[in-house]
């Protein structure tokens, strides 16, 4: 035991760092994070025990209902049950059929992709901008920083509520500023391709700060060597940004590719509350919104898991695409 | 958010630091605008509201909003509901969080890091996905419309675990070693030791929890049909199903009792919360 001589080698600095000491767990697989070092021999059956018994609630809550869900969807997916009948029969891959073969499928494939591709590259580029804005020294940047996160943790159904108002075509906010230069304002309640506009920058104005504070906490924990040795060269500042900053918060970028991606495509309080998925039957229904609107309005749960093992599947691809992406970037 | 390393773009001219004041009152007018709309809009009486062009002050000052939505509809219901599902829901995933956590980074068990990971896979799976299959459950166990409905299949907790397991395998070995040696038993070196060392980030962890739920919307909005144990957020899209053509008063001032609890605690707290949304991301 050399527990109290031994000191600060085990002191982990970072909270996000994995892998502590103990080199034998990281040469066995590097990829599975593993804690400290043996406290006391390990495998001890009390230990096992009490672990259980700490573990088993949350996992049992997680089976429960996130993976058990997942699978019985699958299942789903290949049955009629329209959600309130006991009875589901076998119908194989006649859901999919379907859902390939349908006049909405387009449209509601379109929206998606438009709405997550305009919302995750947006609010990405937009927080990346302002961090940088808000990490110089300008007066009352903590102000402006606190502004810009705050609509992150406004209940989304409120925001969605209180901006349908804003986008009122006949007394809303939007529609006023653009009579003051003498604009008309779009029908954003009519038009499809308005509405879809109307939800998408809502969603940009609630979840921008997210990308922002995620950003502004890397750009405060990069390396300053880097921007002085920069400026000693005199590079320019676009080169500077390019050369130094980018590569520098790709880890960062990555991340938050992957957590924007997942929760823009999950979006459904803003959508239920500023429009239900309309205008005009489908103008702006998501992938996630259909899985709502076969299973509980239309009452068809086999299709709407149909549509919900299809977006989840398409999930998995692009979240597997991005870390291949990732994986080769590093390497080069 | 105290920025010791100061912009690279630093040490512009004058030119750049006007561009910079500039585009900051931009950011502040686009986000403020809206939010100080919603709130005038809320002390608007009813034919100052629409008219053409719009007014940016609300004469007369019309608080009867506010009165009038929570009497139209069972405001304080909802509030109540969404107290106890907040309270609730939080609380357990707290508890679950730091006990899954604790497992996790000191105890030492085959299977651990499976363990581990099956938890924060969790993560990676879309609520949407499994509501159908949950609704069924949910609804053959006899629980719509109860609370047990709403905050049991939301309970699991995996980012909580992610943020707590760090935290602890961050904490100084000595530290817990000796503990162990002074002959301190697993529930006291938690409750002693560990936690008093982690209370920022179980602060933020905390705190992200509680903002999450009051603000969640889609399980509680497919469990509940009525005031019974409908959340505000619930409460308030039923209130502009209500009425056919929405009558914006009122329900802007429902707006904002909606999103004030919230605000008010993150104006208070912001520090604690933003710290951790940003110790699982930066670095990892």
């Amino acid at each position: 035991m050399s527990s109290l001589a031994s000191t600060a080698d085990g002191a982990d600095s970072g909270p996000v760092t994995t892998s502590v000491g103990d080199r034998r767990d990281q040469k066995r697989d590097p990829r599975v994070p593993f804690g400290p070092p043996p406290l006391r021999r390990a495998g001890r059956k009390g230990e096992w025990l009490l672990a259980a018994g700490l573990l088993i609630p949350n996992l049992a809550l997680l089976f429960v209902f996130v993976y058990r869900p997942l699978l019985d969807n699958i299942r789903l997916s290949f049955t009629d049950w329209n959600i309130s009948s006991p009875q589901a029969n076998y119908i194989g891959f006649a859901n999919y059929v379907e859902w390939f073969g349908r006049d909405d499928t387009k449209t509601v494939f379109f929206n998606t992709a438009v709405f997550t591709i305009a919302t995750v590259v947006l609010s990405m580029a937009l927080g990346l901008a302002l961090a940088l804005l808000l990490d110089q020294k300008l007066k009352g940047r903590n102000l402006v920083r606190s502004v810009v996160f705050a609509p992150f943790v406004i209940s989304g159904a409120a925001i969605g509520v209180a901006f349908q108002f804003v986008f009122d075509p006949s007394f809303g906010l939007i529609q006023d500023l653009l009579a003051k230069i003498g604009v008309a304002s779009p029908d954003f309640y009519q038009k499809p391709g308005w509405a879809l506009f109307m939800v998408t920058a809502t969603y940009i104005w609630k979840n921008l700060g997210y990308s922002f504070v995620i950003y502004l906490a890397a750009l405060q924990a990069r390396r300053g060597d880097l921007d002085e040795a920069a400026e000693i060269d005199g590079a320019s500042k676009w080169t500077h940004f390019r050369k130094v900053l980018l590569p520098q918060l790709r880890p960062t970028t990555f991340f938050l590719s992957i957590t924007v991606l997942l929760s823009s495509v999950q979006v459904f309080d803003i959508i239920y509350a500023m429009t239900r998925g309309g205008p005009i039957g489908n103008g702006t229904m998501t992938l996630v919104f259909q899985v709502y609107h076969e299973t509980f309005v239309n009452q068809r749960a086999g299709y709407g898991a149909t549509v919900a093992t299809v977006m989840f599947l398409i999930l998995l691809v692009v979240t597997a695409v991005q870390v291949r992406f990732m994986d080769r970037e590093q390497r080069a | 958010m105290s920025g010791q390393a100061e912009s690279a773009i630093q040490g512009q001219g004058r030119v750049g630091k006007v561009f910079g004041y500039a585009a900051m009152v931009a950011v502040l007018a686009v986000i403020a605008v809206p939010l100080f709309w919603i709130v005038v809009t809320s002390f608007k009486a009813h034919d100052h509201i629409y008219v053409r062009p719009a007014e940016y002050l609300p004469i007369p000052f019309t608080p009867e909003n506010y009165s009038d939505v929570t009497t139209r509809i069972p405001f304080f219901a909802y509030f109540r509901n969404s107290v106890i599902i907040t309270f609730f829901t939080a609380g357990i995933k707290i508890v679950l969080g730091v006990l899954s956590a604790y497992a996790l980074s000191l105890l030492r068990f085959p299977g651990r890091g499976i363990l581990f990971v099956v938890i924060l896979a969790a993560l990676m799976v879309p609520n949407q996905i499994t509501i159908i299959s949950n609704f069924a459950l949910v609804a053959q166990l006899g629980w719509k419309n109860t609370f047990q409905g709403i905050i049991i299949p939301l309970a699991g907790v995996a980012f909580g675990t992610f943020l707590m397991r760090n935290q602890f395998l961050s904490l100084p070995h000595e530290i817990i070693e000796a503990a162990r040696m002074d002959g301190a038993g697993p529930f006291k070196l938690l409750w002693r030791v560990v936690m008093p060392l982690s209370w920022p980030t179980l602060v933020a962890f905390s705190l992200i929890t509680i903002v999450n739920e009051w603000n969640e919307y889609l399980w509680p909005f497919l469990m509940s049909d009525d005031e019974r144990t409908a959340p505000l957020q619930v409460g308030l899209t039923m209130l502009q199903n209500n009425d056919g053509v929405t009558n914006w008063g009122p329900v802007m001032a429902g707006t904002v009792l909606t999103i004030l609890p919230v605000l008010i605690l993150f104006l208070v707290l912001q520090r604690q919360m933003i710290k951790g949304l940003t110790s699982g991301a930066v670095k990892s």
